[in-house]
């Protein structure tokens, strides 16, 4: 089952380490990580994304985060109601005008944006939950030759009053 | 304020902290610390032979006091030398503080002379780390690393520290923080409220419970609480590997270490239970055999101060995340408060079944006319050290029957890596425990194996006068690698027996130390008196014993906790 996971953590040198090392150690699967300081400059914020088995095995994995000195919180998103959020920028080659208009149609419907242009090619930019960035790219592969994807990884937050705070 | 530099802050916040003890070894990258030590006359700094062994001595020093043990040393080799060290007391919970040295921060990524990523190796067996980038950071990070690596489940915790920022001729204004605390890390102390109702209510109604105590009670200083609500509800108890002592061996109520090579009594108990209580045990594969067949009838209740050891690899359907100490505190507390008690008549009739099992006497064994049994040499140091040396030991054959054989009576005289299960521990952690207790007779029970991985500490013995009694247990073998050679590999014994294994006795006596060698029973207790009598001295025993002897009970394979082989033809019909 697909799990996403918050981490409060503090803003210091080696934490990110210990985080992606005891993923390592205990052959837990990451499948996204972002990390980047919060509006409080002392704490991080992290989502990962990843893949568990049963629940017991979440469970541990969140206790095993706990259990770092530097993390302050942990929570797990997708019990409950939330909002998720990954950003990719996509090249693709645009061969005639044609293809140019298809993309452009298709980036349209996706609410995306066309961020970079050169006589043969076209970065889209592109933000959604994980689902509709691999629709993207599914359709997106079918009218034209993908030269490069960048995904930013998921970030997410719970719905409504709940705040995972210092 | 007083100004000091970097390496007369890590030295004055040591002494600010009441360390007495530090174990090292120094090197470029901590010299200036090593010429602030040298003005200290407060530390007491013991120079070992090997870095490994300074960890291990550190360990144990803090296993038999309960203190934290400081350990200090260089960059690169130095540090790399502490890591078994450092994951012997990772996974026992041993609290550490090792202060590493690094080359200075302007080379730091340039693959200079003696750089190791010294945080990078331990990460994965620490507790925590620090790197220090600045002389004033030194205080607060020594102040933070005692209180983690002492608090919760203890730990070991690195201090990393360059050259540069020791340097003696930058002062800085000195002071050491008084307390520290942390927004990530508080760990939980007293057991929630419900669930010690519940727990409590659960042991009242169980007519087969089992305490099943771990090293963890032993590190929580709860031995009081153990014995006290044992005692008060006729509970049969049974320590792990690590919790030997933590019960007392002798108790009536004690039925034996449990597991691998636990009792018949404790491992059949604990898989017929309809009640499990653990108090700072873990369930480690050596305890539960096949988890899946794991005492099929029983309710889990663990108490655990590190939430992650609860239902990690066994289920706990009554989980209480705590002090040891404390949680047990607050159920006596309430029972006191309700004067409950449990169902005399069901107990009773659950002891008749133990005492059944016990009958059996699993720990009986077969003396020879020729040769010396290992299990005779433990009854012998037992009756002779009237059961109060601490005793440390290695890892093996020798090992395990220290732990059947030589009945612990209190908390922190058994001292072992049990979680690592680090051959070589047993001789520094030896000297670890006589520096601690100089008055407390100290041995170290050893097998031929184990001894030679940290053998030049015979040095350091000579050195500072450690008057410790190593006891070897002498097959000639890698006992414990050929027992299972014999049990699953057809008897092939590749690579476990040992071809010239030295003359001890010369060898302790170019230390300058006592030799004695016994070849039969009839020297073997007139030796030990010697050894013990023998009160400022180091004195080798060297035992000949049975080669072929193995270590029984043992749990057969993928079986359930009562599935055993009692001798090489015997095993149980479970
Ligand atoms: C550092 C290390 N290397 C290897 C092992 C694997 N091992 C476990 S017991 C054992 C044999 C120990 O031999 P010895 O010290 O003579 O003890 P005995 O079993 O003969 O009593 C070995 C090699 C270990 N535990 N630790
Ligand atoms: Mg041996």
């Amino acid at each position: 089952m697909r799990s996403i996971i918050s981490v409060l953590l503090e803003n210091e040198p080696g934490a990110l380490a210990r985080v992606v090392g005891l993923f390592a150690q205990r052959s837990y699967n990451i499948e996204s990580l972002t990390v980047s300081p919060t509006n409080d400059l002392t704490l991080s914020r992290m989502t990962i994304t990843t893949e568990v088995d049963c629940s017991a095995t979440l469970e541990q994995m969140m206790k095993q985060l706990h259990k770092l000195v530097d993390v302050l919180r942990v929570s797990e998103l997708t019990e409950g109601s939330h909002v998720e959020r990954e950003l990719m920028l996509l090249k693709v080659r645009t061969l005639n005008s044609e293809v140019r208009e298809e993309i452009k149609r298709t980036a349209d419907i996706y609410r995306g944006q066309i961020v970079d242009i050169t006589p043969s090619l076209y970065t889209i930019q592109l933000t959604g939950a994980c689902s509709k960035l691999d629709a993207f790219i599914a359709t997106i592969g079918e009218t034209s030759e993908i030269v490069e994807v960048v995904r930013s990884g998921v970030c997410g937050i719970a719905r409504g009053e709940k705040a995972l705070r210092g | 304020m007083e100004m000091l530099s970097g390496a007369e802050m890590v030295v004055r916040s040591l002494q600010d902290e009441g360390i007495e003890h530090i174990f090292g070894y120094p090197g470029g990258s901590v010299l200036d610390i090593y010429d602030a030590i040298f003005q200290s006359d407060k530390i007491e700094h013991y120079l070992v032979r090997h870095e490994q062994a300074a960890v291990h001595m550190a360990d144990a020093y803090s296993r038999a006091t309960g203190k934290v043990g400081v350990v200090l040393v260089t960059a690169g080799p130095g540090a790399t030398n502490c890591i078994t060290g450092i994951a012997t007391a990772y996974m026992d919970s041993i609290p550490l503080v090792v202060l590493s040295g690094q080359v200075p921060t302007h080379w730091i990524g340039d693959d200079a002379f003696q750089e190791t990523d010294m945080i990078g190796v331990s990460r994965p067996v620490v507790k925590h780390s620090f790197s220090c980038r600045t002389a004033e950071e030194i205080p607060i990070a020594i102040k933070k690393a005692f209180y983690i690596a002492s608090t919760g489940r203890p730990g070991p915790v690195v201090i990393d520290l360059p050259k540069d920022v020791q340097n003696p001729l930058n002062k800085f204004p000195y002071e050491y923080p008084k307390s520290v605390s942390l927004r990530s890390y508080s760990p939980t102390l007293s057991g929630h409220r419900g669930q010690i109702k519940r727990a409590v209510a659960a042991l009242l109604s169980a007519k087969k419970p089992v305490l099943y105590v771990g090293g963890g009670s032993i590190i929580a200083n709860a031995s009081k609480q153990v014995l006290e609500l044992a005692e008060k509800l006729n509970l049969p108890v049974t320590n792990t590997l690590m919790g030997l002592g933590a019960f007392p061996g002798e108790h009536k109520q004690f039925i034996g270490m449990l597991g691998m090579h636990g009792t018949y009594e404790a491992n059949r108990s604990m898989h017929n239970a309809d009640l499990i209580f653990s108090a700072g045990a873990r369930f480690d594969d050596r305890v539960t055999n096949n988890v899946d067949k794991f005492c099929p009838n029983a309710k889990i209740m663990q108490i655990d101060i590190d939430p992650t050891s609860i239902s990690k690899n066994i289920h706990a359907d009554l989980p209480i995340v705590g002090s040891i100490e404390i949680v047990l505190q607050q159920m006596l507390d309430l029972l006191e408060e309700t004067k409950a008690t449990n169902d005399a008549e069901s107990i009773n009739a659950w002891w008749d079944q133990i005492n059944e099992w016990r009958a059996k006497d699993c720990l009986a064994y077969k003396t020879s006319e020729t040769h010396i049994k290992p299990q005779q040499v433990i009854q012998c140091l037992y009756k002779v050290t009237k059961g109060d040396a601490i005793v440390t030991s290695d890892v093996g054959q020798h090992q395990m029957v220290a732990a059947q054989y030589y009945p612990f009576k209190e908390p922190r005289q058994w001292i072992n890596s049990g979680g690592a299960g680090t051959m070589g521990f047993g001789l520094p952690a030896a000297m670890g425990c006589k520096i601690a207790f100089p008055d407390r007779p100290v041995v170290c029970v050893t097998g031929d194996g184990s001894i030679q991985m940290n053998i030049q500490e015979l040095s350091t013995c000579m050195q500072y006068n450690i008057p410790v009694v190593i006891l070897l247990l002498n097959n000639r073998s890698l006992g414990m690698v050929k027992q299972w050679q014999k049990m699953f590999y057809g008897g092939r014994q590749s690579h476990s027996y040992m071809d010239s294994v030295p003359d001890f006795v010369k060898l302790s006596e170019a230390y300058n130390h006592i030799g004695i060698k016994v070849d039969t029973i009839d020297q073997l207790e007139p030796a030990l008196v010697r050894a013990f009598e023998l009160k400022d001295r180091v004195v080798f025993v060297d035992v000949a014993i049975d080669p072929e002897e193995q270590v029984f009970p043992m749990q057969v394979k993928f079986g359930s906790m009562e599935d055993m082989y009692l001798s090489p033809t015997e095993r149980t019909d479970a």
